[in-house]
């Protein structure tokens, strides 16, 4: 019986650009190019690995988004999924995390699948908070925030690091798993790979494949509004001295000041 | 008055920071009900009560211990189904994340998660949050259901305000998922000493001008003199130098503290998204051009080897 991976990417603004909102409060992707969130290559690589280990596996690469977050599956893709499952829709625009978890849980379902493998968060909007909640709409264990995982017979082992503890835990497949980016480099796309995800194939699914109301989505159906998203005021500049000897003797004196000593 | 649910974080009966920066944002919205869970649930009473929770709900099980999440999301559930709260805060540590998550898709409410202060408004409590490594703040609202807000720590002041903090013991039932991930092995993370990185009212940071594991002693010991948390960034844990837990920035922990001392860290985006919202930041590094010193308060251009023992030694000294 094979292995069925499902890993949920998400195909985010580069960090490393001048991220903004746009007039409706949701994230501009005009301005800034997109990529997939570099947290959730790990989870790409870990179900590319555990699948390797596995006699038989497949590896499905499920995103949300639009046209655009295609280059987020092509990335997986030429990483070595196997295939992809894109779901693009214009109602979604806008929709919170509540909203997507719902849509990726009904493509999860009806994709089919043994474990589901997310990033610890994403590099937006880093609430870290979407595979607790798919465990919870698919009504499976969460084995989360792994830095170590492995699959084997039928059950799925990891190492979650906490603040207070390391924990060993274990479930029973079917799970959702999230990794950390301590679980292992992520490979880069060989040419080979590049040219060999052009020929897999995306499936393109829309809310009405999945019995979503356009009301249960978007902007206004979902469960949270943003009313305002302020620019942080550029800090003014500060002191900057060079040391001459004396610098730390200086800094000193400026916590003094500031009542940190 | 409406009932604010509070999550307690506490170990083995001590109240962390957090819970208790918590009731003071709670008694903003409501009368705050707190909900401590696991072993010492019960000996959390005087501190909660002594900050303002009028009521605390407590239960103890091997489960919560034995189970990831899932059987402190049942609790919680009772107590929301007993108490019908306003709305339900939680600590933003990864597991109080995972915890409100859950409770927000069981009772079909939005959740905001790492708000950095609270106000009550017109349509429910309004959160503001830190986006895009702190270039923006944000103001948002649950706009479904009972609001569910995780808190960043160091968001509020912790305030004395005694109310009654009456202890009640709460009835849970566990579900069928609570079993559903088994913790087969616990290791405690060894102490330092130090202050928790995410708390601490000071955070002391290395990077990769630290140049070496064995280096970080002159990080730790500034630490020390200061009685602050040490960080790392990302370089230095790459490298092998410092702990991962100690990581601040987008793929580690985010931090606000009072003071942020950042010494040979060049200030990367991944590093910025982590600590930009410190209400001071101090800066050494050799390079006058490092991103680092567009954030800062107070910068040193220099050698770190020779700052920070010297600043070391001046606290000390002024410390006597």
């Amino acid at each position: 019986m094979s292995l069925r991976i499902v890993v949920c990417v998400k195909y985010v603004p580069d960090a490393t650009g001048d991220r903004k909102f746009a007039d409706d409060l949701t994230v501009d992707r005009d301005d800034v190019d997109g990529l997939l969130s570099e947290l959730d290559e790990y989870a790409v690589e870990q179900a590319l690995q555990i699948a390797e280990e596995a006699d038989d596996a497949e590896v499905t690469v499920l995103t949300v988004g639009p046209e655009d977050a295609k280059d987020a599956l092509r990335k997986a893709l030429s990483m070595g999924a196997d295939k992809a499952v894109h779901v693009e829709d214009d109602d979604l625009h806008g929709s919170d995390v509540m909203a997507t978890s719902l849509v990726l849980a009904k493509a999860i379902e009806k994709t089919g699948y043994d474990v589901v493998i997310a990033g610890m968060a994403s590099t937006d909007g880093t609430m870290g908070v979407l595979p607790a909640i798919l465990a919870e709409r698919l009504g499976v264990p969460q084995v989360t925030l792994l830095s170590e995982v492995k699959i084997e017979d039928g059950k799925v082992t990891g190492r979650r690091d906490g603040d207070s503890a390391s924990e060993q835990l274990e479930a029973s497949l079917p799970a959702v798993v999230s990794v950390t980016d301590q679980s292992g480099e992520a490979r880069y796309p060989s040419f080979k790979g590049i040219m060999a995800a052009k020929k897999k194939p995306v499936e393109s699914l829309e809310l009405d494949d999945l019995d979503i109301d356009a009301d249960e989505v978007g902007l206004e159906g979902s469960w949270t509004a943003v009313d305002s998203a302020a620019e942080r005021p550029a800090r003014t500049a500060g002191t900057i001295v060079k040391d001459e000897g004396e610098g730390g003797k200086q800094l000193a004196e400026y916590l003094a000041s500031q009542k940190f000593i | 008055m409406a009932e604010i649910l509070v999550y307690v974080d506490h170990v083995d009966g001590a109240v962390r920071k957090p819970t208790l920066e918590l009731l003071t944002l709670a008694r903003r919205l409501g009368d705050p009900v707190a909900v401590a869970l696991g072993n010492g649930a019960a000996d959390t009473a005087a501190a909660l009560a002594e900050h303002g929770a009028v009521k605390v709900l407590t239960a103890d099980a091997p489960e919560f211990a034995e189970y990831l999440v899932v059987p402190k999301v049942d609790a919680l559930q009772a107590a929301y189904e007993a108490v019908s709260p306003a709305a339900v805060l939680v600590p933003s540590s990864a597991e109080g994340k995972e915890i409100a998550a859950r409770l927000a898709v069981r009772i079909g409410s939005g959740i905001i998660t790492d708000a950095v202060d609270l106000e009550a408004g017109d349509e429910g409590p309004v959160a503001t949050q830190a986006a895009f490594a702190a270039s923006f703040t944000t103001k948002s609202r649950v706009s479904k259901g009972t609001p569910v807000i995780t808190v960043k720590p160091n968001s509020a002041p912790v305030e004395a305000a005694p109310a009654a903090g009456a202890v009640e013991a709460l009835a849970v039932s566990f579900g069928p998922l609570a079993t559903g991930t088994k913790v087969t092995a616990r290791t405690p993370r060894e102490s330092t000493g130090r202050p928790e990185l995410t708390e601490a009212a000071i955070v002391v940071s290395g990077g990769r001008g630290v140049n070496g594991a064995e280096n970080f002693a002159i990080i730790e010991a500034l630490a020390d003199s200061l009685g602050a948390a040490v960080g790392a960034s990302r370089a230095a844990v790459d490298a092998g130098w410092y702990p991962h837990a100690n990581q601040v920035g987008q793929t580690g922990k985010s931090v606000s503290p009072q003071l942020y001392i950042a010494s040979g860290i060049s200030g990367a985006i991944q590093h910025r998204a982590g600590m930009q919202t410190s209400k001071t930041i101090v800066a050494i590094n050799k390079d006058a051009e490092a991103p680092i010193f567009d954030l800062v308060d107070y910068g040193v251009v220099g050698d770190l080897f020779d700052v920070v023992p010297q600043l070391t030694a001046e606290v000390q000294a002024r410390k006597g």
